[in-house]
């Protein structure tokens, strides 16, 4: 292992490490649970720290989170195959990560929209999460999956259809309303 | 009842994306659409409660311990002595002789360092591609059309050329990410095994190829003429060297 250059170091905790939640968020919902997140998130910040210098100046959020993306799209190829190859029409339901965390309150309506979002396809999962949860903009979007903005839009309008029904069904929606 | 308003409308008017003009034409529509006013108020619901429900998940200090302790190792703390002028000067030479060594071997260890995180970027985003519908942003053949679709996206002339006369067929080209840097990537097939070469601008000087094999696959990566070149498959090395041959002779 190389050492850290002074000046890498400087840039890699003023630029990188204030993203640090939001990279652990993504790959929290890309992975759907927190110990392969944890892993997955120290490789891709590492990683990340490795290639500062790739990193000329811009978004430094859009930077990392791309980073992470694919480095958890890496590791779903190796380790959960059939997670990626799932279309959105199919009728194939992903098992929610059974957490601890997601088992105590699997019962109440937090519950129910876990379960919601985490079996949505990874596709169209990650840009309601980098929408709703990390507040970025569709080009934002665009730039940290390499997708057309088009394609960011028509992905984001499916996956919120798709948990709506999802929470509506389960009649449960005056409810959350409530939480 | 369904209309005209797309879909897309909508959601870029919920999610503020409109322009101001864009924008005030939607809310003219919106008094006298229930369509558009009862989705408005499904997404607004629905967004209500993504946020309510608090799932964003921030780092735990576990993975924010680990990282600190990667950026700054903790140097070896030292024996707290008094040591007398010639411990002091035997610690000098002693520098100085390991300042010499890494000197003169660290930039070799170094690139080699380079060369391995490369490979393993490289292999992971071949084997990205070789998930269905992910191999090409553009599906062709032809030199100039493939040649068109990157001049918006790259900012390096890239040498793109087919070399279906020797066996090296050009099935098109897409943009990947590597080190966090944007770069093309052309996609040969050769016998029916993918080929991908990777390709990007770099200020090092020329280099003769280095190659090595990862996960089953075969890399080569060169530098030429302000270029570097990474091909990655699970073709036999001999044919990666031929396809690499084909193309720093086009360079």
């Amino acid at each position: 292992m190389s050492e850290l250059e002074p000046e890498d170091r400087m840039r890699f905790e003023q630029l990188v490490l204030p993203h640090i939640d939001a990279a652990f968020n993504l790959a929290r919902w890309l992975l759907r649970g927190r110990t392969d997140a944890e892993d997955v998130a120290q490789e891709a910040l590492l990683r990340a720290c490795r290639f500062i210098r790739g990193f000329h100046g811009g978004d430094a959020r859009a930077w990392l989170l791309q980073i992470v993306r694919n480095t958890c799209y890496t590791w779903l190829e190796k380790n959960r195959p059939m997670e990626l190859s799932m279309e959105f029409d199919e009728e194939i339901h992903l098992q929610a990560s059974a957490t601890p965390e997601t088992l105590a309150i699997s019962g109440d309506d937090r519950g129910r929209l876990i379960l919601a979002l985490e079996t949505l396809p990874p596709r169209f999962r990650e840009v309601l999460v980098l929408r709703e949860l990390e507040g970025c903009t569709y080009k934002e979007i665009a730039a940290i999956t390499s997708l057309p903005i088009g394609t960011v839009m028509s992905s984001l309008s499916r996956a919120r259809r798709q948990l709506y029904s999802a929470l509506a069904n389960s009649s449960q929606k005056g409810a959350v309303r409530e939480v | 009842m369904k209309c005209d308003f797309t879909d897309s409308l909508l959601q870029g008017y919920f999610d503020g994306e409109l322009s101001g003009r864009r924008a005030a034409e939607f809310e003219r529509h919106l008094q006298h659409c229930d369509h558009c006013a009862s989705e408005l108020v499904d997404l607004d619901w629905l967004s209500g409660a993504l946020r309510l429900t608090q799932l964003y998940v921030p780092a735990p200090a576990s993975l924010r311990r680990k990282i600190d302790a990667y950026v700054h190792p903790k140097a070896p703390t030292a024996a707290p002595s008094q040591p007398l002028l010639w411990h002091w000067l035997a610690a000098a030479a002693a520098l100085l002789v390991v300042a010499i060594v890494l000197w003169r071997v660290s930039p070799e260890l170094r690139s080699d360092d380079y060369q391995a995180e490369l490979a393993g970027e490289i292999v992971d985003a071949h084997l990205r591609s070789l998930q269905p519908g992910h191999m090409t942003g553009i599906a062709s053949n032809d030199e100039r059309v493939i040649k068109g679709w990157f001049d918006t996206k790259v900012k390096f002339a890239l040498p793109i050329r087919d070399f279906a006369g020797a066996g090296f067929v050009l099935n098109g080209g897409r943009v990947d990410v590597i080190e966090g840097r944007s770069v093309a990537v052309l996609v040969y097939e050769h016998n029916g095994h993918p080929i991908n070469v990777f390709m990007w601008a770099t200020q090092e000087p020329d280099t003769s190829p280095r190659t090595g094999s990862r996960q089953g696959f075969q890399w080569v990566d060169w530098r030429k003429n302000k270029m570097e070149f990474c091909a990655v498959s699970d073709a036999f090395p001999a044919d990666l060297e031929l396809l690499r041959q084909l193309i720093n002779s086009s360079v």
